[in-house]
């Protein structure tokens, strides 16, 4: 493992007096793969929108691959995530009404250097499904026509398509079984692994820990604070 | 991608997104339908008449003159004497008049007493003569030429006998002096259609002996005996006149209107209508105003389907900004799928206004001898779609501000 793909430090951020979340550090190194355990309420949710910079923080530094994103505009940070983030979502969250194409696709609409670096995109797409187990011709059916296990992969080669140095993961596996989990990590994995890719997963169940390269505990590195606004 | 994502994101919701594109349809089809019967009433008004200079008649308002005269709405408060008729005639600035008897019907028809020249001198639709479909104009004084839409009603052909009923709503008929349908005209989408006309002698002829709205008792002069009798009228309803040059008209008219042996009116049919437009402008706009409410009211139903699904998009909402799109893209997205509704909305209205002008164009011409025209959509059509199509994504943009708003909220955090 070499350089930190991702590098947060001494970051604060706070909503109206409700809610405030102060981060101390959180590295995660190239190639590394890092779970974030904590509970429901302890600021996951915050971390990981002030990673992907949708929220921004009121102080501290926020680096993903040597870019501290905090001294972006709006828009850049949009741009800047989506080239260089890719995104898991806890139910894999695909488009209904998009096919399975659509969905993969769609981070590359946003991001023209990701685009660029994964060429055919349809055929990227297609050789993300291939490697990913699921059938030919499944590009152009409707994700919400495949079983769980197929979204799932759709929504792992949707992160993976242009190969972004970070993947962000919001405890895909909450609504699955102990057999699923493991063949949604091992899946996960694989690809993460092929890729060079860095991993951040989120989740509660510590029982994950023994896959990752490093568990990190949300209580260590966090402190919450909650009041009357 | 986008543009095919919107759409597709439209057909997911395809029942909810279908009826608010009906209701932009219907509205539109609403508007676009009051403005183009306005347009044809006018036109079909307009082409009733043309070639003459002008109208005579017992003295009263320009536009009832016009109405009962020309078409067939109303009538006469008073006739024209025969000798006023003459003298008119006499003018030097005449160059043909026709006269008109109003005032008995057949069925639900209308009966027109005047003499050949009117199947000369009448014109419509920018010069158009009348034209007989079948027979033959008034040759025996017992000759009747219906319109074509008499012969089509009553399914009468030539040969067949017509009685005439004495008055507009009387059970009292001419039922000793029978009509023989002589002639059917052509088709002209004017109020000839739906006119039965007889020659000014044979309405004369049929109230020989009668009396005061009545038959004289026992009294019935053979019809033979009617041919060989002299049956000057002793007056018309009014009378179209041709002047021979158009810079006669207004000293005719003047004179006209200055005739000192009875009060006279000559009215110029354009400027009549024009009038008449007048009066009837209130109502149009009132009209106008309330099919552009209903397009304003289907346009803020949009806003509220819009407004509706927000809650349950935000986790669509929330995938786009994972992904990377911007706040803005979330806002261009919801803009868009207004537009696409608004201009699927707007497209399906004009179809639907063609369809029930296609529709309701004979049911018009039947029931109120209005002939509308159907023309291809023409550029102000056009505007007023783009028109709806703008003010579609504007007010879209209450919606997607929210949204906009929401997303910047949200973040990538999926909220159901």
């Amino acid at each position: 493992m070499t350089g930190a793909v991702l590098n947060l430090s001494d970051v604060a951020f706070g909503w109206a007096g409700r809610f405030s979340l102060r981060v101390v550090d959180l590295r995660v190194a190239k190639g590394e793969s890092v779970l974030l355990l904590g509970e429901s309420g302890s600021g996951k949710s915050t971390l990981l929108s002030l990673i992907c910079g949708t929220i921004v923080p009121d102080s501290g530094r926020i680096e993903i691959a040597g870019q501290d994103i905090t001294e972006l505009s709006a828009s850049k940070r949009d741009k800047f995530r989506a080239e260089q983030i890719g995104v898991i979502f806890q139910q894999f969250n695909l488009l209904p009404f998009g096919t399975v194409a659509d969905n993969i696709m769609l981070p590359l609409r946003f991001a023209p250097a990701r685009n660029k670096q994964a060429g055919d995109a349809l055929a990227k797409a297609t050789e993300l499904c291939r490697a990913l187990g699921l059938p030919d011709g499944v590009t152009n059916i409707k994700a919400t026509a495949l079983s769980v296990g197929q979204q799932q992969r759709v929504a792992v080669a949707r992160a993976l398509i242009g190969r972004p140095p970070l993947i962000i993961a919001d405890e895909p596996t909450s609504a699955l079984d102990a057999n699923s989990q493991a063949a949604f990590l091992d899946l996960l994995f694989a690809q993460v692994h092929s890729n060079e890719t860095s991993l951040l997963m989120v989740s509660h169940d510590p029982r994950l820990g023994a896959r990752f390269d490093r568990v990190i505990d949300m209580q260590d590195i966090a402190h919450v604070e909650r009041g009357a606004a | 991608m986008i543009l095919r994502l919107a759409i597709a994101s439209l057909f997911a919701r395809a029942l909810t997104v279908g009826m608010t594109i009906l209701a932009i349809a219907l509205s539109v089809a609403l508007f676009l339908g009051v403005e183009k019967i306005r347009t044809g009433a006018k036109a079909s008004f307009a082409d009733t008449i043309s070639g003459t200079d002008l109208i005579v008649g017992a003295r009263s308002g320009s536009v009832q003159l016009l109405l009962y005269s020309v078409f067939r709405i109303g009538n006469a408060t008073n006739n024209v004497t025969w000798q006023s008729y003459q003298d008119i005639a006499a003018r030097s600035e005449v160059d043909w008049i026709v006269p008109i008897s109003l005032g008995d019907s057949h069925r639900q028809f209308r009966v027109m007493g005047t003499s050949v020249a009117f199947f000369e001198h009448y014109k419509y639709r920018q010069g158009r003569s009348l034209e007989v479909a079948n027979g033959a104009i008034l040759s025996d004084l017992f000759d009747t030429v219906i319109g074509a839409d008499v012969a089509a009603v009553l399914g009468y052909e030539i040969g067949d006998p017509i009685i005439v009923a004495h008055g507009l709503a009387s059970f009292a008929e001419h039922k000793d002096q029978p009509f023989r349908v002589s002639g059917i005209l052509k088709k002209t989408g004017t109020p000839i259609d739906r006119t039965v006309i007889v020659s000014m002698e044979a309405i004369e002829a049929i109230h020989v002996d009668w009396q005061g709205g009545a038959q004289v008792q026992g009294q019935a002069t053979p019809a033979d005996e009617l041919r060989q009798m002299e049956l000057t009228p002793k007056a018309v309803t009014a009378a179209l006149v041709g002047v021979k040059s158009p810079l006669q008209i207004f000293r005719l008219q003047r004179a006209i209107n200055d005739y000192g042996q009875e009060p006279l009116l000559a009215i110029l049919p354009g400027v009549a209508l024009q009038e008449l437009w007048g009066i009837v402008g209130i109502a149009e706009t009132a009209l106008l105003g309330v099919s552009f409410m209903v397009v304003v009211t289907a346009l803020i139903g949009m806003m509220a389907t819009i407004f509706s699904s927000l809650n349950e998009r935000r986790r669509e909402m929330a995938i786009f900004r994972a992904m990377g799109a911007r706040p803005a893209t979330i806002l261009s997205m919801l803009v868009l799928e207004a537009v696409v509704m608004a201009a699927l909305g707007a497209l399906l209205g004009l179809g639907l206004l063609y369809l029930g002008l296609f529709i309701g164009q004979p049911i018009l011409d039947r029931e109120f001898g209005l002939w509308l025209v159907i023309d291809p959509p023409s550029l102000r059509e056009g505007w007023v779609m783009l028109a709806v199509i703008a003010a579609g994504a504007i007010v879209s943009l209450v919606p997607a501000i929210r949204a906009y708003r929401l997303s910047v909220a949200d973040g990538m955090v999926v909220k159901t």
